[in-house]
């Protein structure tokens, strides 16, 4: 067999071509996904910490729903929504998108919802633990909503909000499951580290999965570690 | 929490009355012959067959086996660091062999015991019309195949192409499924209008499906790959179990290999091209 790609059957004992182009794809996925989902689950975690409605327990489930889904049956579903039958993908073509699997904004879209969660629980923790008081003071000195918003509820529950942007980004790198399903692993594109390491594994090449596997290990625990370390100067806001 | 609770003691029940039941049904074997449990590991294309070859061999023996399915890669892995399984049905060569090299196998047990075609297949009705002249059109969004590097079904797709001289014309439409089961599912979903599957898996959904959907495909002609050829070994940990061997001798025998067949796999590599017409013939007919 011979194949196009040089480093198809890279035998470096460190990290090879391939293996730098998923890391890097896998930085990208994860900022591109944190920065999105910081943008989407402000406001549903602000509604969810503020409402009264008898809405708030069915979002809530549906919020937490990648935590207990295995990730292998978000990504079948999510295959299926994005194929040309499918909501998604009717919804893409009449932009004149087309279909989003096996693209890097599909796997964005994968992502957003499986690390959904992550983002919007500490910042609704943290805003849940201001409580009404501030903003009622600020209201009673004419600040509008927007305003209570950026000078209130976003100075106070910063600690939240850095949580939650941390523990997006980290989940979004650890996943598998839903890039396996809708990845298709294409090189600079699909392939991202967690894949890379499988497929290092099945093709019984162990010195390349340790390199990846270990860095992945040593990353995890720096990013946990700050966490905890931060969390600690700022007591009161904890992931509940 | 009054609800926990229930819940725990519900599950403690239900799981206790399922123990209760194995036990009884253990108890229930005949004394008189001796029947054994046997443990293999499969790999997970082959998961149809094997259920009917299992079942077979269990009602013509009353020896009980347990099958785990799982990608041959991991399933390798398992066995080098000491996974209970006595004999490992692979979809490859190159790993029973490596197992055999690495002395964790009896003796001379290596052998072929399922032979795979490969299919150029779309759930589109009028995209293959004309056999490979599909592949030098523009007429398809993407080409689904397994990963080369892991899964035998992948790297005969690229043989295919590389034959037809169209890797570089197709390179930028490739997707790739970890196993030659995602490569299907990339396709059947319509996410990809072209893919490299199994005639086993055609031949499988066939079977399942009330009425078949209309869709088009081309059985590749086994002269553009070497045969995919899937081994079995007898592992150490089988070396004395009779049940293990007379697995084996089943899975070679006239019975066992015309299970084999039925699922789309040749049981033997010299009856290849006969074989490729006939299931040619079959594949065809729902169209």
């Amino acid at each position: 067999m011979s194949f196009s790609d040089a480093d198809f059957f890279s035998n470096s004992d460190f990290f090879s071509n391939s293996d730098l182009a998923a890391l890097w794809l896998t930085l990208r996925l994860a900022s591109t996904v944190t920065l999105i989902l910081l943008l989407v689950g402000t406001p549903i975690a602000y509604w969810l910490a503020r409402t009264k409605s008898s809405w708030k327990g069915p979002i809530s489930a549906i919020v937490a729903l990648p935590l207990v889904l295995p990730p292998t049956v978000l990504g079948f579903y999510l295959l299926i929504a994005m194929g040309p039958n499918g909501f998604i993908g009717q919804l893409t073509q009449s932009l004149g998108l087309g279909t989003l699997a096996f693209t890097f904004w599909g796997l964005v879209v994968g992502s957003v919802f499986y690390s959904l969660p992550f983002v919007v629980q500490p910042i609704q923790n943290a805003i849940e633990a201001l409580g009404d008081r501030p903003l009622e003071v600020a209201a009673t000195l004419r600040a509008g909503p927007l305003d209570r918003f950026f000078t209130v509820v976003l100075p106070l529950a910063k600690p939240g909000f850095l949580t939650a942007a941390v523990l997006g980004f980290a989940h979004t790198v650890g996943e598998f499951g839903v890039v396996l399903m809708i990845g298709g692993n294409i090189p600079d594109e699909t392939r991202v580290v967690s894949v890379q390491i499988y497929d290092h594994v099945e093709a019984l090449e162990y010195t390349q999965a340790h390199a990846l596997a270990g860095l992945m290990v040593v990353f995890t625990f720096l990013v946990l570690l700050g966490l905890y370390w931060f969390q600690r100067k700022h007591a009161p806001l904890l992931i509940k | 929490m009054p609800f926990i609770k229930t819940f725990v003691f519900i599950t403690f029940f239900c799981v206790a009355s399922l123990s209760q039941a194995q036990t009884e049904q253990q108890a229930k074997t005949d004394p008189q012959h001796p029947h054994e449990t046997i443990h293999i590991a499969v790999a997970s294309n082959f998961t149809f067959a094997m259920n009917e070859l299992i079942t077979q061999f269990e009602a013509n023996t009353g020896h009980s086996v347990k099958a785990s399915y799982g990608s041959s890669g991991k399933i390798y892995a398992q066995i080098q660091h000491g996974a209970p399984f006595q004999i490992f049905f692979s979809a490859d060569q190159a790993k029973p062999k490596a197992l055999e090299d690495a002395g964790m196998v009896v003796a001379d047990s290596r052998f072929t015991y399922a032979v795979g075609a490969l299919v150029l297949w779309s759930t589109k009705p009028d995209l293959i019309v004309n056999g490979e002249s599909v592949l030098s059109g523009d007429d398809f969004n993407k080409l689904a195949l397994a990963n080369p590097k892991l899964a035998p079904y992948g790297a005969a797709a690229v043989q295919v192409l590389e034959q037809l001289n169209r890797v570089k014309s197709t390179r930028s439409k490739w997707i790739q499924g970890e196993n030659i089961a995602q490569t299907y599912q990339f396709v059947a979903t319509g996410n990809a209008d072209l893919g490299f599957v199994a005639l086993s898996q055609l031949k499988q959904a066939q079977l399942k499906q009330a009425s078949p959907k209309p869709d088009s495909s081309w059985v590749v002609p086994q002269t553009l790959y070497s045969p995919i050829k899937q081994d079995a070994v007898l592992l150490k940990r089988g070396k004395d179990s009779a049940a293990a061997k007379a697995l084996i001798s089943f899975i070679q025998s006239n019975q066992g290999r015309t299970i084999i067949e039925s699922y789309g796999y040749t049981s033997t590599s010299n009856a290849v091209t006969n074989q490729s017409k006939h299931l040619d013939q079959q594949i065809h007919v729902d169209q």
